[in-house]
């Protein structure tokens, strides 16, 4: 199997994480879900730094954000699908 | 074929009072921050002797001299130290602190400053010192079982990458080792906020649970809610948990508490710098989620080998207890890899397994008991903070 480009932990995710440096936009990412190796593929919309989150999914303002299968935030901002989840567009449901 | 560690041992230094040491200090320990002097002139004068300098320990009252106590106490009794010099500026607490290190068994002497000055104090503890010396080095390591260690861990400089790859490493050294019984600890009080629920379900009685949820509650109203400006959004995540790509605190506790595996359950939740008290398992212990603080308390509740996953390169060690490196992110590898003891990068191109991983962890752990020096001892990091609750009189 190939070197992946995208992590993704649990099937209910709507983010994963690039886990290679240097990842372009446009990209056609080897996508694995770690909680059972099953593998799929997504185009990168955008550069995206290694360790940053990638929508699995199209991502509205006030949709909550799933990864390890729990609430991790919610989206303050759009974002497409292979687009950057972060904190521009991603905060705490907290404080 | 997963490697049994069940009759697996190393050659460490078994203490007076039972514990296994991984390490042989011999330390000058200051009671206070104005007998620092002291003590660094004392190590300069006796080679193979170490100072701990530090910022605390005068004016302290109430609960925070506690832990001030404990975490010197702790530090001093820790089985990775043979013997001890306390110096403090006066007998009284001086005496507190060699009274506590003695429980241990262990060579322990205390001289006070006033009325002798530092030349006096200086003469006099540097004989004791040199005499510690000559009998700490003639110690002789013997087979101990790895059953005997007891191991912590805590995550710095994390990102998505120590989620991934390093931190469930740890907890599948946890998930194999604990059943043999060694002793584990997990903390950072403030890190477990967004996972608290987890958590709780992963307390191995209620009264464990009980406990956790009431340490971490006391958190959230006495510290954030009483000193917050605005939100914890500028130091949790931190900026170079950010820039690796973590984004809400909630996410950066999902990551940390996979360092406690699948199947291990916390058997105590403890204050800081306290001595786990219910026997071999794992326990949660209340402490700062800053790395030299947390791994300080760590090694005053007795812990010798600290375990510590980071993605982004944090670059802790402490004085007594060596601190083992592991990270998955290529990056932290390519640019500062001088700092990493296991290299789990593997996890992330799906070439190497978690159970794989935590073998290896394991391997080096015993490695490092058995005298391998960890990259942050190899490169002089001995932070030792000690924890402040709050303003002294």
């Amino acid at each position: 199997m190939s070197i992946p480009q995208l992590l993704v932990h649990d099937h209910e995710d709507n983010v994963g994480v690039v886990v290679v440096e240097d990842l372009a936009a446009g990209t056609d990412m080897l996508c694995v879900v770690t909680a059972d190796n099953s593998d799929f593929r997504l185009t990168a919309k955008t550069d995206i730094p290694i360790g940053h989150k990638v929508a699995l999914k199209p991502l509205k303002a006030g949709d909550t954000v799933i990864k390890y299968g729990e609430d991790i935030g919610k989206m303050v901002g759009d974002a497409e699908v292979g687009g950057h989840v972060h904190t521009h567009n991603c905060k705490t449901k907290r404080w | 074929m997963a490697l049994d560690f069940s009759n697996a041992t190393v050659k460490a230094w078994r203490r007076e009072n039972g514990r296994v040491g991984v390490r042989n200090h011999i330390l000058i320990l200051p009671v206070d921050d104005i007998s620092n002097a002291a003590c660094e002139a004392v190590a300069n004068n006796v080679k193979g002797t170490l100072a701990l300098p530090h910022a605390y320990g005068r004016l302290q009252f109430g609960e925070d001299l506690d832990l001030h106590f404990r975490t010197i106490i702790g530090t001093g009794a820790n089985p990775n130290v043979a013997a001890v010099v306390v110096i403090g500026i006066e007998p009284e607490w001086t005496k507190v602190i060699v009274d506590g290190i003695a429980k241990t068994g262990k060579p322990v002497t205390g001289f006070s400053i006033e009325q002798k000055g530092d030349f006096e104090t200086i003469r006099q503890a540097s004989w004791k010192a040199k005499e510690y010396v000559h009998w700490a080095t003639e110690l002789q390591k013997e087979d101990c079982p790895v059953s005997d260690l007891w191991v912590s861990t805590k995550c710095g400089e994390s990102d998505t990458t120590t989620g991934l790859s390093s931190c469930p490493t740890v907890g599948n050294m946890y998930d194999k080792l604990l059943p043999h019984g060694i002793y584990g600890c997990f903390g950072e009080t403030s890190e477990i906020t967004g996972a608290e629920h987890i958590c709780e379900t992963r307390a191995a009685t209620p009264e464990a649970a009980a406990k956790f949820k009431k340490i971490w509650k006391s958190y959230q109203d006495d510290v954030i809610e009483a000193f917050k400006t605005s939100d914890l959004s500028d130091s949790q995540p931190t900026k170079g948990n950010i820039l690796g790509g973590l984004t809400t605190i909630e996410e950066k506790a999902l990551g940390n508490l996979e360092k406690i595996g699948k199947t291990s359950t916390y058997i105590d939740a403890i204050g800081p710098a306290e001595s786990p008290e219910k026997g071999p398992g794992l326990y949660f212990m209340d402490s700062s989620s800053a790395a030299a603080e947390c791994v300080t308390l760590m090694a005053a509740g007795g812990y010798v080998i600290h375990t510590f996953p980071t993605g982004q390169g944090n670059v802790v060690g402490n004085p007594i207890v060596p601190v083992i490196k592991i990270s998955g992110n290529p990056r932290t590898l390519r640019t500062m890899s001088e700092h990493i003891d296991v290299d789990v990068t593997g996890v992330l191109t799906r070439e190497m397994t978690i159970d794989q991983a935590g073998d290896s962890l394991i391997e080096m752990i015993m490695r490092t008991a058995n005298g391998r020096l960890t990259a942050a001892e190899a490169l002089g990091h001995r932070e030792f903070s000690m924890t402040k609750l709050y303003r002294s009189a």
